[in-house]
């Protein structure tokens, strides 16, 4: 790449440059190709960007008032939405902001599932988003704790009992985990600790999972390889970072919908009452964007069967780039695959439905044939898929399908064929 | 070098990984280990429970180690069933006269064996208690019957101080 080379104009920036190469790093990142042909689903990258520092902020802020007790954490909570200058601003932004930041992530994820962009050689860059996606669920699950309500004390105590499935070991990693021999105090301070640590975690995988994009650079709607800098490309900036803040401001609005005009509907009315041991709420749910995998997991009769099947659903999505065997990457050129991408997004949607409804009658047998579809799409439908369908011919470059075979001689083949 | 001094410095760099990785290890083990219950959580060991007033039928909840223990005060129906049932069609297969060693009293922990949700008393297919939270029944004994929890609910360890007093833990 070209910007290697880059040797800035003033003397300082010279001086500087060469001890502590940001200077070139900054270049690089304006001049960045990018493909001329991305379409809007992919300005989700930086809007997760902006979530995620939007949870930093928003989280250190609140770290100064929110006191990590048992018996002080609920009245606490109050007192910022109450007596603290603005608190209740920046608590709902931070609540809300967690479910606009899986919303985002959500939407990231299934681009990348319609257009293949997981495939090789970007087998690393999913895997690090799906770690970020995995840290993501975890710092989510322990700052939902944190409020000290009754569903924040049930959510804990049923997702920690988890681990209780596990033969032999189980019982004491609980134990281990909860610092006692229920959820109570040394529970909530270590989620705390917990909770502050991982979005700094999260900020290095995405940095990691940036350089790992700028390696192949980024997929494209049709899904080719493109020669890059060149005529299918344009400079990150300004071109992308536009749209992207264009994006952005639009993603804002639905933000602000939510923490202005509906600020609980996405939470629990149970959590407004403080955590009670002695009982537990009629029907304990989590947060939305977990409810997929909740599903999941009460759908299957046995318990250690159960979470091993929540955690196989996010295990089968990592080791996706060698379960879909297609070489074509984009499902604009695989009429099949089309579909069935449309099916697995009906069946996660069915699948966060049921979780919400208690697992019993009907709702416990479309969960458990939507379970079963999941892992089918994943497991069987895929890995045939690529090796029986019969992809649409994909284009050589980005100009080609418009300007005609302009870009190599095999093309001008395929003109002849079409006359 | 010959082979004798080669092999004396694979000798070294065996032991020196080992001394390495136990120095490790024991440097982890309190970091790790400070997560176990402390001294404070295991001195709350035991609680003593006044029952007098628990009428046949009825039950009292009591806070033990930060997790509810049921006191069950059991009618001779509720006796009789637990104790006919066939132990051969249970999922947990325990005696009632197992876990209930004096027959009125039922001390259980409140805790669904699933995912630790408190269930509800007389409520169910069998007539004892019922978890709302995925839907586990239990009999009048505790023992799971239906739905996806493993286990019997957990008896602890527990013991009457006289008629009126139980000791839990």
């Amino acid at each position: 790449m070209s910007e290697h080379n880059y040797t800035p104009e003033s003397k300082f920036g010279k001086w500087f440059n060469d001890r502590l190469p940001l200077l070139t790093l900054s270049k690089h990142l304006t001049d960045y190709p990018t493909p001329k042909n991305l379409n809007y689903w992919w300005t989700f990258g930086g809007i997760l960007t902006f979530c995620l520092i939007t949870q930093i902020v928003t989280g250190l802020i609140l770290a100064m008032h929110y006191v990590a007790h048992a018996g002080l954490a609920f009245s606490s909570v109050e007192h910022i939405m109450r007596n603290v200058n603005y608190g209740w601003l920046i608590r709902y932004v931070h609540a809300n902001g967690a479910s606009m930041f899986f919303l985002a992530v959500y939407i990231h994820i299934f681009r990348s599932l319609y257009y293949g962009s997981y495939k090789s050689p970007r087998e690393i860059i999913w895997i690090l988003g799906m770690i970020i996606y995995i840290l993501m669920m975890a710092a989510a699950f322990m700052g939902y704790v944190l409020p000290w309500g009754q569903m924040s004390f049930w959510g804990a105590t049923v997702i920690t009992n988890l681990f209780s499935a596990i033969p032999l070991v189980g019982e004491s990693i609980v134990t281990w985990l909860w610092g006692g021999y229920s959820v109570d105090n040394p529970t909530l301070t270590r989620f705390f600790s917990l909770h502050y640590l991982i979005p700094f975690l999260i900020l290095g995988l995405v940095v990691l999972h940036i350089w790992a994009l700028h390696v192949p650079g980024n997929n494209n709607p049709i899904g080719i390889d493109l020669k890059k800098p060149s005529k299918d490309t344009v400079p990150f900036h300004p071109y992308i970072v536009i749209k992207d803040l264009f994006a952005l401001l639009l993603f804002l609005i639905v933000f602000a919908f939510f923490v202005f005009y509906s600020p609980n509907i996405l939470g629990h009315a149970d959590n407004y009452i403080e955590a009670n041991p002695m009982v537990t709420p009629a029907h304990i749910v989590p947060e939305w964007y977990l409810l997929p995998f909740y599903a999941i997991l009460r759908s299957v009769p046995d318990k250690l069967l159960g979470v091993i099947a929540m955690f196989g659903a996010l295990f089968v999505l990592i080791i996706l780039p060698w379960l879909d065997t297609s070489k074509t990457r984009s499902a604009i050129f695989r009429p099949l695959y089309k579909q069935f991408y449309w099916f697995l997004v009906i069946d996660v949607l069915v699948l966060g439905y049921v979780g919400a409804m208690p697992a019993e009658g009907t709702y416990l047998l479309i969960a458990r044939v939507a379970t079963a579809y999941y892992f089918a799409h994943f497991l069987i439908i895929l890995p045939l898929l690529g090796k029986k369908e019969k992809a649409l011919e994909v284009p050589l470059s980005i100009t080609e399908p418009i300007l005609g075979g302009s870009v190599a001689t095999s093309s001008m083949k395929r003109q002849k064929e079409k006359i | 070098m010959s082979e004798k001094k080669h092999k004396r410095r694979e000798f070294i760099f065996t032991a020196s990984y080992a001394l390495g990785a136990v120095g490790i290890g024991a440097t982890v083990w309190p970091l790790i280990d400070q997560m176990n219950p402390d001294a404070s959580v295991k001195a709350l060991a035991s609680t003593e429970v006044d029952i007098s007033n628990v009428e046949k039928g009825k039950s009292i909840t009591v806070l033990w180690r930060g997790k509810p223990v049921f006191i069950k005060r059991r009618t001779d129906e509720e006796i009789s069933e637990a104790r006919n049932v066939k132990i051969d069609e249970l999922k947990h297969p325990e005696k009632d006269e197992d876990r209930a060693k004096n027959p009125e009293w039922l001390v259980m922990l409140g805790v669904c064996t699933h995912l630790g949700c408190v269930p509800l008393g007389d409520k169910g297919e069998y007539g004892g208690w019922f978890c709302p939270c995925h839907g586990s029944h239990y009999d009048t004994s505790g023992r799971i019957r239906k739905g996806p929890a493993p286990t019997n609910m957990e008896i602890p360890k527990y013991e009457f101080l006289n008629n009126n007093t139980i000791k839990i833990g």
